[in-house]
């Protein structure tokens, strides 16, 4: 079995996360696929945001950056362009990604960089108390939508993908040996990847929506998941509460460091 | 140490304020550049992504300047001495992470070419009215560096003096340009790169296990490391401790916040840069910046062609304030008068220090096109029969 010690940073135990938070469960998939892959630490930079899934990057032994609220792909941006043969991963939240940093995340798809992006989806602001988010389910309770969510919520992996990703992958702490997969092919993957992690926030959601402790979150989780395959052969009503998991896009597309250095070597030629 | 000649354009040229910095950003070893363009800033933007290729660097235009100030911080934790550049309203979605690489102690430089405010004010006109934003836009408590250069060759001094403040003092510098520097065009000498002396941020000795990043040095700066260099490190926007870990306590609070304050004001000897002619016996000293500081000219002329004994201060560095100096004066000067296409920021500073012991006259302009030299004379002229204003 993996001794997860080598990547951890255990001075900074105990982590901050709640009993039944799902995150620790990606971190430890997330080290399960970097070990598989064989990347040395130093060979990553992890970058995060603002957020409960965002404190990961000060428990983990790679190159990490705590950056701001949303600016994380941003930020990331900047490290991968500067230094291109690191892998950069970015470790963000639905609200940090898809509502303060929602336009860094499309535009990063869009230019299709060379970054892969794991986003926790626990549908609420976790670390501010239960706030609702742009994933939170129309109808659910939040400490901000107190009489049921009116707003309607963001497909977040059909957004990567419309917006160019060049890998996107739906998961849930549920089927963790699968989340490591798709970790591993998101990293391995020369373009954006995306993948978007399900997990239970049963201090801040799970209470409030009567759906029960981190368990019985995980339960539920199953019980509404199906797989792309699945997903496929139902109707558009027949999908409305479920979690479609499995790989959404695999596909090649120009990535963008590798644009830019064609550029560099083209404009250098035409002055020589 | 010399620069990289790669980057520089040894020779006479005739260039405006905005092409100088970029040469400026190139000489000065800047190989990463995120912009979003805005006037009357995109200029040099332009010049810089035309330039950066051949020298083999990275220009990047993102989605906003949210973005841009991230990724600047980024790559330069990556190793890069990296810029962006903007204007007033660019300028305030920059502050968030101006902030963040005050705290994460980055080095780094932003210009901003100012025009008329607030909002989107006056996009192709001059202000200098984003002067207190440039020092404490951002919130806590930190302190930065500003420059304001007065001519394209300024411009492109002053943006090689503000990368090596940056990486000297690893923190944000801003070079405060205004839209008649940027837009003005004059001829600017780009020495050898022989004679440009540039630094770089000082790279720790230690190994990686006896390395802390955020043990400072006797100048109160810690030696640094960037990503991918084995020392897998972790550096947090959080209030820290000396590994970078954060720690949520007043004492470390306490102890970071006075250390970046600290790391300006008690170096304030090694960075201030003024210029002053006539001091020493004046009765009446001009003080100013930027294009302001040539508008000013005339009437100093004018004011001792009349007799009257006028000395002449010009800000290089408008932060730190020259507190020190503008102590000693105002002990033998009657007076400061000082213009500034504002409603009253800088002038603030001059009246805290001079605390009452002599006079100070604001010569304030809303934006939009330079002062009236005739103006300033004036306010010399009142200074000079001690009327009160």
């Amino acid at each position: 079995m993996l001794d997860y010690n080598k990547y951890l940073r255990q001075q900074k135990f105990p982590l901050i996360w709640c009993a039944g938070c799902g995150d620790g469960i990606v971190l430890k998939s997330m080290l399960r696929a970097i070990d598989k892959i064989g990347l040395s630490k130093d060979e990553i930079c992890m970058v995060s945001g603002i957020g409960c899934s965002s404190r990961l990057t000060g428990y983990v032994d790679f190159n990490t950056l705590h950056t701001t609220h949303g600016r994380a792909i941003a930020f990331a941006t900047g490290v991968k362009m500067a230094k291109p043969e690191m892998h950069v991963i970015v470790v963000t939240g639905d609200g940090d990604a898809t509502a303060i940093g929602g336009n860094h995340y499309i535009h990063a798809a869009r230019r299709n960089i060379d970054i892969s992006v794991i986003l926790f989806n626990n549908n609420i602001y976790g670390m501010t108390g239960g706030q609702v988010s742009p994933t939170t389910p129309i109808g659910s309770r939040a400490s901000t939508a107190p009489f049921g969510n009116p707003e309607n919520s963001f497909n977040i992996s059909g957004l990567a993908e419309a917006a160019g990703a060049s890998f996107v992958a739906r998961g849930t702490v549920h089927d963790a040996l699968i989340l490591d997969k798709y970790i591993e092919k998101a990293i391995r993957k020369k373009g954006f990847s995306v993948v978007e992690v399900m997990t239970p926030c049963p201090t801040a959601y799970g209470r409030r929506n009567r759906i029960g402790d981190g368990v019985a979150m995980i339960k539920d989780l199953k019980e509404h998941s199906v797989s792309v395959r699945k997903a496929s052969k139902m109707s558009e009503e027949e999908l409305n509460d479920k979690v479609v998991t499995g790989i959404l896009v695999d596909r090649e597309r120009p990535e963008y460091t590798d644009n830019y250095n064609k550029l560099i070597e083209r404009v250098k030629g035409s002055n020589s | 140490m010399k620069t990289d000649p790669k980057g520089v354009l040894t020779g006479e040229h005739y260039l405006d304020g905005d092409h100088a910095c970029a040469e400026g950003a190139l000489a000065a070893g800047c190989r990463f550049f995120a912009g979003y363009p805005i006037t009357p800033s995109t200029e040099v933007a332009e010049r810089f992504c035309s330039r950066i290729p051949l020298v083999g660097g990275i220009f990047i235009q993102m989605e906003d300047e949210l973005g841009s100030m991230a990724a600047v911080v980024g790559a330069s934790w990556s190793g890069k001495k990296s810029m962006t550049v903007t204007s007033g309203p660019g300028f305030s979605l920059m502050m968030e992470n101006i902030g963040l690489a005050a705290m994460m102690e980055t080095p780094c430089v932003v210009v901003n070419v100012q025009r008329g405010g607030p909002s989107t004010g006056l996009p192709t006109m001059v202000g200098q009215a984003d002067m207190m934003q440039a020092r404490w836009g951002s919130h806590g408590d930190y302190e930065i560096i500003a420059l304001s250069p007065a001519s394209p060759q300024e411009s492109f001094d002053y943006t090689i003096f503000a990368f090596n403040f940056a990486e000297k003092y690893r923190v944000p510098v801003m070079v405060m340009m205004d839209e008649c520097v940027g837009h003005m065009t004059e001829k600017v000498v780009i020495p050898p790169a022989g004679k440009i002396d540039v630094a770089y941020r000082t790279m720790t000795t230690l190994s990686p296990d006896k390395y802390l990043p955020y043990v400072p040095e006797k100048n109160l700066v810690p030696d640094m490391m960037p990503v991918g260099e084995g020392y897998n490190i972790h550096s947090t926007g959080l209030t820290h401790d000396e590994r970078g870990y954060p720690v949520m306590s007043p004492d470390a609070q306490d102890k970071i916040v006075n250390r970046l304050v600290d790391k300006i004001n008690k170096n304030a000897d090694d960075i201030i840069m003024i210029e002053e002619e006539d001091t020493e016996d004046a009765d009446i000293i001009v003080m100013a910046y930027g294009i302001t500081s040539r508008v000013t000219m005339p009437a100093i002329f004018e004011a001792r062609k009349k007799g009257l004994k006028v000395g002449f201060i010009k800000l290089i560095t408008v932060w730190p304030f020259p507190e020190k100096r503008i102590k000693q004066l105002a002990k033998t000067a009657k007076a400061f008068v000082m213009p500034e296409i504002n409603l009253g920021q800088v002038v603030l500073e001059l009246e805290r220090i001079v605390a009452g012991k002599t006079k100070v006259y604001h010569v304030p302009h809303a934006g939009g096109w330079v002062h009236d030299p005739a103006d300033i004379y004036k306010a010399i002229e009142e200074a000079a029969n001690g009327n009160k204003k």
